[in-house]
């Protein structure tokens, strides 16, 4: 296990630098001029010249790298030009809208998932088998934030039941802030569980075929007894691996659908820096989004190896 | 039995289809004729119900929404066939290339592939709009960099199996390079896969360019997208609360139809995968 996790905490580490510097490469080498950019098109040369200078911009790429680098070990990313305040306060207090978001949209689309699934494989080629994947395929094909759109239509303008956006906060008022997240969340999930729903369903069908299944039930196991203790546990391992690649259509999903609900996540932290050309606020939150999908993935694996004690051994 | 016999029978494969060519009859038929101008405003006309005149009603600047729903066939189509050529040509070609050489050539290919994964299309985007400005073609090239390690780990995966096989030991043994081999053998025997998996693909592609232009991140106005009519009609949902139904409409059938085309391919093409479904 020592080899294992040291030889996925090195890919870890080399593909976060990798992407920290894709990152650099696509936000401040190529426009040229980061300074001119966020002053915009008009900006008198000496203006740009003097916050160039004030936020060190005018020293070669790789200096401005390895600083960035650097500030980032120290958990200093930078001071953002149209907040003025410190890009990690803004990013942490913009997580406490997006995190909670993405775990209910997780634990709402795994609960889905496996219950629809299961069910699906256990009533195999019936009825409701046919009905759960048909409905499955229509929830893969709608677009996140069209449900969302719909779940308004239906949820705010006519029944009235929830507020058609918006955050109240945690500290004004906890039940309304986390009702207020129910409805993004759902969008969210309905989407992801159809796809691993489907996946569910496969892995328990081909597991369900295997030799020791039917030694479970020919030693007496009754089919509920062996669903739980066996199938699934082996079933697991394509499921998490799609969970983990969801995480990444997760992630995108939130950008848009807290743009849907006027949500003051980390998704629209970027798109209102985009607008104020905050290159540093975009930098540091595409990075850190980059780095979420890429620790997820970095768990996802370690998982496997507890799942299926066989992984690790071939891996090394 | 032959394929289209049984293509025939394979429904969700006719649905798929029927609702495939449904929208590529819409885009072609946008190109030479529409009900009205899509770019036509006509402030008199906002917002009416539908009606023989505007069979399903009008945006807020009197627009036709069969029109913009037609031209919009047209944009998804083109986006889906430019950033589905993009990550096909290059993808595969970086797939069948680490398949052909092996050793560290395809260590790096992967690598690289699985590093993409870290930055989903929306992500791309986001920072292309924010160096370049958002627009059509920005949003293309980002989906299509975001196909590419798709493809290429597919390429890859099923092009190793090809070469494991007898066939390409006697070509080899018959003289034949790395390239010819992968031209006259490979290729051709992957082609199946790459089919179904540009299928999926181009769904996708259409849920991401509607995604970035309800953003304001794709294509930009006088331009008709579904993206767009959905980004518009949200703020009218008390006034004209079906606005924000037709275009979602269009898009989930067209990807539904690109999906259930992809799957039944893939069970049409190899029957042994048929079973799981």
């Amino acid at each position: 296990m020592g080899l294992f996790l040291l030889k996925r905490l090195l890919t870890l580490f080399v593909t976060l630098a990798g992407a920290s510097v894709v990152v650099f490469l696509v936000l401040e080498v190529l426009p040229g001029d980061a300074a001119q950019m966020l002053m915009g098109p008009d900006a008198s040369p000496d203006t740009v010249q003097a916050l160039a200078s004030k936020l060190g911009l005018d020293r070669p790429p790789l200096e401005r790298y390895l600083h960035w680098m650097s500030g980032m070990v120290k958990g200093d990313l930078g001071l953002s030009y149209t907040y003025g305040s410190s890009v990690r306060e803004l990013i942490l207090e913009r997580m406490t809208v997006t995190l909670p978001l993405a775990v209910m949209a997780m634990l709402l689309t795994t609960m889905l998932a496996l219950c629809a699934g299961l069910y699906a494989a256990s009533r195999h080629n019936r009825w409701s088998d046919v009905g759960l994947m048909g409905l499955s395929q229509v929830g893969i094909a709608v677009p996140n934030f069209w449900f969302a759109i719909l779940l308004i239509l239906l949820f705010s303008v006519h029944l009235q039941w929830f507020s058609a956006g918006g955050f109240p906060g945690w500290e004004e008022d906890p039940v309304q802030a986390l009702k207020s997240l129910l409805l993004p969340a759902i969008s969210l999930a309905v989407v992801q569980a159809s796809i691993l729903a489907r996946i569910t369903r496969s892995a328990v069908l081909d597991v369900l075929r295997e030799d020791f299944v039917r030694t479970a039930r020919a030693k007496g196991l009754s089919p509920r007894a062996t669903l739980w203790g066996h199938v699934l546990r082996n079933a697991m391992i394509p499921v998490v691996t799609v969970m983990g690649l969801q995480f990444a259509n997760l992630l995108a999903g939130t950008i848009v659908v807290e743009n849907v609900f006027y949500l003051p996540g980390l998704g629209r932290l970027v798109f209102q820096s985009i607008a104020n050309r905050d290159v540093i606020v975009v930098r540091n939150c595409v990075m850190f989004m980059a780095s979420m999908v890429i620790v997820v993935n970095f768990f996802v694996d370690v998982l496997y190896a507890v799942i299926d004690p066989r992984i690790k051994a071939s891996d090394i | 039995m032959s394929f289209y016999s049984r293509a025939l029978k394979h429904r969700s494969f006719m649905l798929g289809a029927l609702l495939t060519l449904l929208v590529i009859f819409a885009a072609s038929l946008s190109l030479l004729w529409t009900p009205w101008s899509p770019f036509e405003i006509d402030m008199a006309a906002k917002l009416q119900e539908p009606s023989l005149r505007h069979w399903l009603g009008t945006d807020p600047f009197g627009r036709d929404i069969s029109t913009l729903l037609l031209v919009g066939a047209r944009n998804s189509i083109l986006v889906g066939v430019i950033a589905v050529s993009i990550g096909l040509s290059i993808g595969t070609g970086l797939g069948l290339l680490a398949a052909a050489r092996r050793g560290w050539v395809e260590e790096l290919i992967m690598r690289l592939a699985d590093f993409s994964f870290a930055f989903p299309a929306v992500l791309s985007a986001i920072m292309m709009t924010a160096v370049f400005g958002a627009g059509i073609v920005n949003a293309i090239i980002a989906i299509g960099i975001f196909n590419i390690p798709t493809f290429a780990r597919i390429t890859r995966a099923s092009a190793n199996s090809v070469w494991a096989r007898e066939f390409v030991l006697a070509a080899r043994a018959c003289g034949k390079g790395p390239w010819h081999i992968t031209m006259d053998h490979v290729l051709p025997n992957i082609a199946s896969v790459l089919i179904v998996q540009a299928t999926i693909q181009f769904a996708l592609a259409i849920l991401a360019e509607a995604a970035l232009s309800y953003l304001g991140l794709g294509t930009q106005p006088p331009q008709p997208s579904w993206g767009r009519m959905l980004a518009e009609a949200q703020t009218l949902l008390f006034q004209a609360p079906m606005l924000a139904v037709y275009p979602g409409v269009a898009i989930a059938m067209t990807v539904l139809g690109l999906n259930l085309l992809g799957d039944g391919l893939r069970d049409l093409m190899d029957p042994r995968l048929a079973r799981k479904r």
